[in-house]
């Protein structure tokens, strides 16, 4: 530690400290213009500046990065000649930026008010570049994307890309213009695009977030794929910032082996693609979402903070809401996703509560099946919720007049009056159907269980055993068996845990009996059946010459019984003579 | 059964050897769902269809059957892993065997149905029987 005395005042530093660091520990204030936090010092605007005395000799230095080395030191930031300096910095630059904002402020603050000089270089834009040189200190030594850089020198001087150009090389992290003091950098923006990050979401994010407000565990992950560190190794701000030193960089997906006695798949659905009917114009025309991006809107931590708004900004006039998008529909998905008119009519419900727009409903038939639904519906129709039905063609563009708010046309049969109708709304949410999720298939094949020809996972029996599979062991439960609503999933999923706890709470499983053995003296040792097995339970036993069975690990196929040529094996439940004595009985009549 | 009855009011026998996870259950499905499937078919429950050993499908012919069908689980699907492509190989065999016999091959027939298919099992067997009805009563030249 080293003592250091500023402007009086005594203060204790560990040494390497620098004097803008000390001083505010001493509680004076030095102005600076180019200092940051994140960056390392880099003394550019020479607006720091102190005089340090050591014995006899004055200096005067930037107090940014000045290191204090040595006690004995005394620093005066306020002196006449210090004032006179910053003075003639301020008007200076002043002369040369009059209008922008930070540096009018700092003028203001240290009593300058006209400068005596006239810049050759007077930029009078309230955005002008102050040379400040952040964006480029934080884009090489931060982001270490090292694509700003200064150009030209003395007055001439500037930031630029290199040759002036547009560069690839730039990876749009943005952090140049979130340091940039003036807003002289800024940021187009690009068309976000809505396929990737579809479902959940309608805004920007950064790359470190929570994915959703239910996520469970509640914690924030990185998104490689625009997190600065993952893509420069630069960066690293947010680990700074982590007291418990949580952030890890170098974390990756891993495989973990866990042995289990029971599987229960409960791999959900996701919605149908809508962009494949571009009829429906979603991701083409504003103002069209599907439902999980209506809900996400309706959500109080949503975008707009659960206000119902177009994306302009204004309170929709109409709101159309399209049920059976891809359901019960031969093209797609042939059945009923089940959920949709319920919720439709919540949202009905929900746009009715908090807007005074307009409600049609576009249906084929309202199936309002569950306990208080139909009670529901018919408080909606008291609402004055505008029921159509039909299905929707298409939505288009409205004919937009000059100055009129352009809108959208839904255009569909009403088959109750047998008419064509073009109904003008703002905004349009469709209803997609209920698919399995991605994964549903790879998990089906790692446990080789069935699927019903809509791809959801078969049940044992539709009636007497809906959460079992044909494979002792393994339930379903949810929309991976099929399209349903909370409380069905969460009855089916009650039921599959009982199905497991009640064989758990038995301790021990009652397996198959059907078993393949050999008949030593039968073998002839031919071998056949050695490859035949696909759990490898034949072995060969070379000492005695003949195949062996090890009843732990057969199944029961039977595949090795049909293939022996001495009929040396015999399949328990299932042997040859058995089957050949039923086969007898059926034909004999 | 008389020469007679065979001529007219005949009905083929079908043996059909179903594996117990796919076909078996698919033919369940298909009572569930009160789909028409072939009356004529006689159905075996074996766990899989690779345990159908060549003697049986013989067997069958000998004891009287006009045809005999076996199915499976589709291919990647059998529950056994690999035990339907046994049978697929079995079958294929076999079918040149039986024409040595003078029994036509068409009277044999493999089909993958999965426990799903019950519309797929109702159809296939109601089609077999069509094709064991044009092909006629199994004649067989006995000692």
């Amino acid at each position: 530690m080293i003592t250091v005395n500023i402007d009086g005042v005594e203060v204790q530093v560990a040494e390497e400290t620098t004097i803008l660091k000390a001083a505010e520990k001493a509680g004076i204030w030095i102005p600076t213009m180019c200092y940051s936090e994140i960056l390392e010092p880099y003394g550019v605007c020479r607006l720091c500046s102190v005089e340090i005395i050591r014995g006899k000799r004055s200096r005067i230095v930037t107090a940014c990065n000045y290191p204090l080395r040595m006690n004995g030191i005394t620093v005066r930031t306020n002196s006449p000649k210090i004032q006179s300096i910053r003075k003639i910095i301020m008007e200076l630059m002043l002369s040369r930026w009059p209008n922008v904002e930070v540096v009018k402020n700092m003028a203001k603050e240290l009593g300058v008010t006209e400068p005596r000089f006239e810049s050759l270089e007077k930029d009078e834009s309230p955005d002008a570049c102050i040379l400040c040189g952040a964006c480029v200190n934080i884009c090489r030594d931060v982001v270490k994307a090292n694509i700003l850089c200064f150009a030209n020198r003395g007055i001439k001087r500037e930031v630029v890309l290199p040759y002036e150009e547009k560069n690839n090389q730039c990876i749009v992290c943005g952090a140049c213009a979130y340091v940039c003091p003036t807003g002289h950098i800024k940021l187009k923006s690009l068309e976000y695009e809505r396929g990737a990050l579809r479902d959940f979401y309608l805004g920007p994010k950064t790359a470190i977030n929570i994915p959703t407000l239910q996520a469970i565990p509640r914690v924030p992950v990185i998104d490689e794929n625009s997190c600065i560190k993952k893509k420069t190794d630069g960066c690293g701000i947010c680990s700074t910032f982590c007291e418990p030193e949580a952030i890890k960089y170098d974390m990756e997906d891993e495989e973990i082996e866990v042995e289990v006695g029971q599987i229960l798949i409960t791999t959900g659905f996701k919605l149908i693609d809508v962009t494949q009917m571009p009829q429906y114009g979603y991701g083409r025309l504003d103002n069209v979402y599907t439902s999980l991006e209506f809900e996400h809107l309706l959500n109080s931590t949503g975008p707009t903070g659960g206000t119902i708004l177009c994306k302009d900004g204004t309170e929709p006039r109409a709101v159309a809401i399209i049920h059976c998008i891809g359901s019960r529909d031969e093209n797609y998905k042939k059945y009923c996703s089940r959920v949709c008119c319920m919720y439709a009519l919540k949202f009905a419900h929900l746009v009715k509560d908090r807007t005074s727009a307009e409600v049609y409903q576009f249906y084929i038939d309202m199936r309002a099946f569950g306990k208080g639904y139909e009670e529901f519906y018919k408080r909606l129709l008291d609402e004055g919720v505008n029921m159509i039905r039909g299905k929707v063609a298409e939505i288009v563009e409205g004919p937009v007049r000059n100055g009129q708010k352009p809108y959208l046309l839904v255009r569909c049969e009403d088959t109750l009056i047998g008419k064509f109708r073009e109904i003008p709304v703002d905004m349009a949410i469709l209803c997609p159907a209920f698919e399995p999720s991605e994964d549903a298939e790879k998990i089906r094949k790692i446990l080789s269980i069935s699927q019903s020809p809509d791809k959801f996972f078969l049940e044992r029996h539709p009636k007497l055993d809906p959460v079992a599979t044909m494979t002792d062991g393994i339930f379903i439960a949810g929309a991976a068996q099929g399209p349903k609503d909370i409380p069905d999933s969460v009855a089916q999923a009650s039921a599959a845990a009982a199905r497991i706890l009640s064989l758990i709470s038995v301790g021990e499983v009652a397996i198959e009996p059907i078993k393949a053995n050999i008949i030593e003296e039968y073998c002839s040792g031919c071998r056949i059946c050695n490859n035949l097995c696909p759990y490898t339970a034949i072995t060969f036993n070379e000492e005695k010459k003949v195949s062996e069975i090890n009843e732990m690990l057969c199944k029961g196929c039977g595949t090795c019984v049909s293939a022996c040529p001495a009929s040396a094996i015999k399949g328990k439940g299932f042997t040859d003579t058995q089957i050949l004595a039923e086969l007898e009985g059926l034909l004999s009549v | 059964m008389s020469e007679e009855k065979k001529q007219n009011g005949w009905d083929p026998k079908i043996a059909a050897f179903l594996c117990n996870w796919c076909t078996y259950t698919g033919a369940d499905l298909a009572g569930v769902s009160r789909l028409k499937s072939s009356p004529c078919v006689r159905i075996i429950r074996v766990m899989c269809s690779g345990r159908v050993d060549p003697t049986f499908v013989l067997k069958a012919f000998e004891n009287g059957a006009d045809g005999v069908f076996i199915g499976g689980c589709h291919f990647g699907d059998c529950h056994y892993s690999e035990g339907n492509y046994k049978t697929f190989r079995r079958v294929e065999f076999l079918k040149v065997f039986l024409e040595q016999f003078g029994i036509n091959p068409k009277r044999l027939r493999l089909e993958w149905i999965s426990a799903s298919e019950g519309d797929k099992y109702a159809e296939t067997t109601l089609d077999f029987e069509r094709e064991i009805r044009e092909l006629g009563p199994l004649k067989l030249i006995k000692e």
